[in-house]
């Protein structure tokens, strides 16, 4: 199974990101493990700095910025 | 579900606070007035030609300087003194919000340019924003707006070199973990238009919120003249403060009525041509940045700047003004007496004081300003006012307690020492200087 972790201390660009990955998923009938990373500290040792960060199946994809549901789609198709 | 709990201790909060409000007592309902008062104040005085258009700029930033571009200047190879400017002043270039400032700051500290700069970034952040530094100019004063800015960036400069020099020999020791950066995307357009884009934006700025002085002649009708400073307009009264013989404000606030004044003349001179033609001035820059906006960028990017303009005014606009309402209403109900005892004046108690209040309190984004306004009406000085402000934005007690889970509590307390420390000192002489 995919996994899928979002790094942000909880503002509300990681929050919306967090609700576009789970529309993403549904979307396209996929299941993922979510995990949702909120220590600073644990974001910085996976090597985030901007938030909020979205790492898929251990590398990171986008930091810095909320993407949006079509772009997530794109992201974990056919994988 | 942590959600829906939210939501329940709104809804329980407005429940209880509206089942217990004495609406009968005459405070309360001149507080609640005061409340609207002062939110209208800033609806109709400071948001259309101020947190507006910042909103445009700091969604501009966001989109158009990448994040990215700002910290290669701040990884650990990277020229010291290079790191500690930029660092200083990326709070302009970056206007983000706090709780993304503090995962930049452990990146630049555990990965990148080290303690120093990473100290001097945490300062400059939160603090120098365009938004914050436009809106303190307008409503506390150009004077308080100007120190604001220029002292956060001397500051964080500071600051950042004494916590090295201190603090040298841990990190001498500390692990050099090469910081993964993320490329900086492709500009699309050269340097100079993206500069002359914001140089756009930042003048339209400084032209709609160009000063008045609001030094005027008044003619009475009783056929005498006066010339003073407007302190406050309403329908019916004008508050004054006069000028004497030799040019200086009179302390005593003096209450006209409009109907016996024939007209009041603002005092020439140059600020106040400039702020006669502000609107065409403004206008001609947002001309500018149209056509700039037509002629360089993307419908995807024009779209992503909209974008990010407005999840901005999502996140500020309800701070803002709810803010402001509740600052005007507890105010309201904070005898006058009790402020001036404590932070009037400029002795080194009360900009103590107002530094370690600063420090301590959690300040959402802009919110700082009205407070420190309303403070400054109940008798503030303009010394602690300051001390505050430059306390203020920069630290919390919430935001502490992450800054000592990732660089513990020797440095922690020293960064918060030299704030509290730097912002007393600013206070007091700025106090001294202006008065």
């Amino acid at each position: 199974m995919k996994k899928i972790e979002i790094l942000g201390p909880g503002c509300p660009k990681c929050n919306a990101l967090t609700e576009n990955v789970k529309k993403a998923l549904q979307e396209t009938n996929q299941t993922a493990e979510l995990v949702k990373i909120t220590d600073i500290k644990d974001m910085i040792a996976k090597g985030v700095m901007f938030t909020p960060g979205l790492i898929i199946d251990g590398k990171i994809v986008k930091q810095g910025k909320t993407l949006s549901v079509d772009q997530i789609k794109e992201l974990i198709k056919g994988k | 579900m942590n959600k829906e709990w939210k939501i329940f201790g709104w809804l329980g909060g407005i429940f209880l606070v509206a089942y217990f409000l004495p609406l009968g007592n005459p405070n309360v309902t001149n507080a609640i007035y005061e409340a609207f008062r002062l939110l209208q104040w800033y609806v109709r005085e400071h948001t259309l030609a101020c947190v507006v258009p910042a909103m445009f700029i700091a969604g501009g930033i966001a989109t158009f300087l990448s994040q990215a571009s700002v910290m290669r200047y701040l990884g650990p190879k990277s020229n010291r003194f290079l790191a500690y400017s930029v660092a200083s002043v990326s709070g302009c270039i970056l206007a983000v919000c706090s709780c993304s400032v503090l995962p930049m700051f452990a990146g630049i500290y555990t990965m990148g340019a080290g303690l120093g700069p990473a100290s001097a970034f945490l300062y400059s952040g939160p603090a120098i924003n365009v938004m914050a530094i436009f809106l303190s100019a307008r409503v506390l004063g150009f004077e308080i707006g100007l120190a604001r800015a220029v002292l956060s960036i001397g500051f964080a400069f500071v600051i950042g070199l004494i916590m090295a020099a201190v603090f040298w020999r841990s990190e001498a020791k500390r692990n050099e973990i090469a910081l993964a950066m993320p490329e900086p995307p492709k500009s699309t357009r050269s340097l100079w238009k993206t500069t002359l884009f914001f140089a756009g934006m930042i003048f339209f700025l400084v032209f709609s919120d160009w000063y008045n002085t609001n030094d005027v002649t008044i003619a009475m009708k009783d056929g005498s003249a006066i010339t003073a400073n407007i302190r406050y307009t309403t329908k019916d009264t004008l508050d004054i403060q006069e000028y004497n013989a030799q040019g200086k404000l009179v302390l005593d606030v003096r209450r006209l009525n409009k109907a016996d004044i024939i007209e009041t003349k603002p005092v020439p001179s140059f600020t106040m041509t400039v702020h006669h033609y502000k609107w065409h001035l403004a206008g001609l820059m947002g001309l500018a940045i149209l056509l700039m906006t037509w002629k360089w960028f993307s419908r995807e990017e024009i779209r992503e700047w909209m974008q990010a303009t407005w999840d901005f005014g999502k996140m500020i606009v309800p701070l803002l003004f709810g803010g402001v309402f509740i600052t005007g209403f507890i105010g309201a109900l904070i005898p006058e007496k009790y402020v001036a005892s404590l932070v009037g004046g400029n002795s080194f108690f009360a900009n103590f004081f107002a530094s370690v209040i600063g420090a301590m309190w959690y300040f959402a984004t802009l919110t700082e300003i009205p407070i420190t306004e309303t403070l400054m009406r109940l008798g503030m000085g303009k010394g602690p006012a300051l001390a505050l402000l430059l306390a203020g934005p920069a630290l919390s007690v919430p935001s502490m307690f992450v800054i000592y889970k990732i660089i513990g509590f020797k440095k922690t307390a020293m960064f918060v020492v030299l704030v509290v420390g730097f912002s007393t000192a600013a206070g007091i002489l700025f106090g001294a200087f202006v008065k």
